[in-house]
């Protein structure tokens, strides 16, 4: 088991406790960083996808995992990121201004929903989110001039500096692109959950009287955790739209929303590690079914007749992820730690969870 | 001069009076504690001065300023401080966390500063460890501070929440129950720190609480209610003698 030694408060704040968890950010950023080298072109736009949805998982753990506000409407976020930014540079203003505005204006539109929204909680802010969501999806069939309507629209070609980042031109670009994206948000995300404000949204998330009692505006920081959450998802939506390319309101479906609360909830709600192992599963899951699938037809197992099969194992991993392991691929993660990190001394029921003292429903 | 100064309060939950006509003050360095039978309304007069109830009538005073209108979130920052009988502690976060949560109104960063962790952001988490360190330091914290909440016995939880409070750097603290489900050993070292906190720290100490040795040790004056009215007030003796006080523990249908 490792001890740390501490000299300074400093080592407490900063965001690694030693050493070497910040070189194993940094190798782990280098191999991502030469992938492009490695892999070919159909596995680099996987990874790119998969970096989007940990960008938009990443939004989601913001309310959800970290405020606990449940959302089924962040589908709705990620489409008026995608389409705020298309409209932009359809303008004619450059990527570097509507990517940023695009997650602005997402932002501003979470957080001014939310603020109507933070005194409903559990599933009546689920279904709220869930009616923000029904209603952008009009909105976007009906701003046909911006949103090209039920047609669609084309997301224009990004180029920075007069270097082309375009999705299918230059993949490599694009993907490197959507990694800087994601390294910068982490890196704030992180940021965030060591100082006050991170410590203010898990103190309404745990306990919004004493939050009060320690001075907390719950409503104000319920809206900004939103606020933040989707502009976060946003972001996310405006790359997700370059991915696709061209694109109409069918690509953030509900489905999408759904997609996106299992990423948080399997990759472990409440770390920021969670959005990205639940974004990697999420994308990677369905890839492996059908390669075995392919496979089986290899050794005369033919299952394509059989249609729905894929989304049946999906479905059934997930369920058993959400059964067995509660805390996540992240939780899972720090058992196995903990488990090599003192061995022989684990114990079965070491992380079984403590039985909540009562608490009386007159404070509610 | 007094720091506290409850007026003629009462809040009626439908037909329920929990509390009808509370008045007392409280002076600057004393403590004070609030007596009664279970359902007395004691809790009640804590939410009504940390402001989460709005009271159906009666003023609440502090510091010289009416906040009977002030918002729940706008309590501690004037530097009134509370426990809570049921412990409601942040399950998933630290002790040093919550502790740190404590030191809400002392922030000097918004949200963009915080997302850059700018060096000002450094400086403050600075302040405010060394702070929450003092009250780790006086409350014998140190052994759980980088503990769970969750995995802790009750009887840490109840110091960590007590600490929670000092946090804020109050110059009022609320305690509602402290001793309440604590061992014999936990409960006297209970009473050092309330001795402590008025003493040393300056501290302004109204509290609830039903272990009548505690009572007696720490508190100048007490005040009984029984159904949400006031009984008797003055010295834990005289309170304890007074006819309607005995009447109330023992006479009919008490629960305590
Ligand atoms: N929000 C509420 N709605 C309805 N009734 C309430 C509410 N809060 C308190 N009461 C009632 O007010 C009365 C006083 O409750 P309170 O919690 O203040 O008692 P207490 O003196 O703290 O008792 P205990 O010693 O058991 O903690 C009780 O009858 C209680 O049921
Ligand atoms: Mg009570």
């Amino acid at each position: 088991m490792r001890v740390v030694f501490k000299t300074s408060y400093d080592k407490d704040i900063d965001l690694h406790e030693h050493g070497q968890s910040r070189a194993k950010i940094a190798v782990l950023l280098a191999v991502m960083v030469a992938l492009p080298f490695f892999v070919g072109n159909y596995y680099l736009a996987e990874a790119a996808n998969t970096l989007i949805w940990a960008l938009a998982g990443m939004g989601l753990m913001v309310a959800v995992g970290h405020t606990g506000q449940v959302s089924l409407g962040h589908a709705a976020f990620l489409a008026i990121g995608a389409y705020a930014n298309a409209a932009l540079m359809n303008a004619g203003l450059p990527f570097l201004l509507t990517f940023p505005i695009a997650g602005i204006i997402t932002g501003l539109f979470g957080a001014i929903i939310a603020v109507p929204a933070v005194r409903m909680s559990g599933i009546y802010l689920a279904i709220a989110t869930l009616a923000v969501f029904v209603i952008v999806e009009e909105l976007v069939i009906l701003l046909e001039p911006i949103t090209g309507g039920v047609g669609g629209i084309m997301a224009p070609s990004i180029t920075i500096f007069g270097i082309s980042f375009d999705r299918y031109a230059s993949l490599e670009n694009f993907y490197w692109l959507c990694l800087a994206v994601v390294a910068i948000v982490t890196w704030g995300y992180a940021n965030l959950m060591r100082s006050p404000t991170g410590r203010s949204f898990l103190a309404v998330r745990d306990s919004e009287v004493s939050a009060r009692a320690l001075g907390i505006n719950v409503t104000r920081t319920r809206a900004l955790a939103f606020g933040l959450s989707s502009g976060v998802t946003g972001l996310a939506g405006a790359l997700m739209g370059h991915y696709i390319g061209f694109f109409n309101y069918e690509l953030f479906s509900i489905f999408i929303s759904i997609n996106l609360l299992l990423v948080v909830t399997i990759g472990g709600l409440g770390f920021i590690q969670g959005a990205f192992l639940g974004a990697i599963l999420i994308t990677a899951v369905p890839q492996a079914i059908s390669i075995a699938r392919d496979n089986l037809v290899g050794i005369g197992i033919d299952l394509s007749g059989i249609p729905g099969l894929d989304t049946m194992i999906f479905s059934l991993i997930l369920i058993g992820f959400i059964i067995y392991e509660p805390t996540g691929l992240y939780g899972r993660w720090l058992k196995i730690r903990t488990w090599f990190e003192i061995f022989p001394l684990a114990r079965k029921d070491m992380f079984r969870r403590q039985k909540s003292y009562l608490k009386t429903e007159r404070m509610k | 001069m007094s720091l506290l100064d409850v007026n003629d309060l009462a809040i009626h939950f439908g037909g329920v009076k929990a509390v009808d006509g509370v008045s007392f003050s409280v002076d600057e360095g004393e403590v004070f504690a609030i007596i009664g039978p279970n359902g007395a309304g004691k809790s009640t007069i804590f939410n009504l001065i940390s402001r989460v109830y709005q009271p159906t009538r009666g003023t609440i005073r502090f510091d010289g300023q009416n906040i009977t209108g002030f918002k729940a979130h706008d309590i501690a920052g004037l530097g009134i401080a509370r426990t809570f009988q049921n412990i409601e502690l942040f399950d998933h976060s630290t002790v040093l966390d919550n502790l740190l949560m404590g030191r809400h109104t002392h922030r000097a960063t918004n949200f963009v500063q915080d997302i850059l962790f700018l060096p000002k952001v450094r400086r403050e988490e600075r302040e405010h460890r060394r702070r929450v360190e003092q009250v780790i330091e006086f409350l014998e914290l140190e052994a759980y501070r980088k503990k769970m909440i969750a995995g802790l016995p009750y009887g840490v939880r109840k110091v960590v929440e007590i600490g929670r409070a000092l946090a804020i750097g109050p110059k009022l603290i609320l305690l509602d129950e402290p001793a309440s489900g604590l061992s014999v050993e936990e409960t006297r070292d209970v009473a050092f720190w309330i001795e402590d906190m008025r003493r040393d720290m300056g501290l302004t100490v109204l509290m609830v609480e039903h272990d009548m040795s505690l009572v007696n040790q720490v508190s100048d004056r007490v005040l009984a209610v029984a159904n949400g009215q006031p009984l008797a007030m003055g010295t834990p003796a005289e309170v304890q003698a007074h006819p309607d006080v005995m009447a109330a523990y023992l006479g009919t249908g008490a629960a305590a």
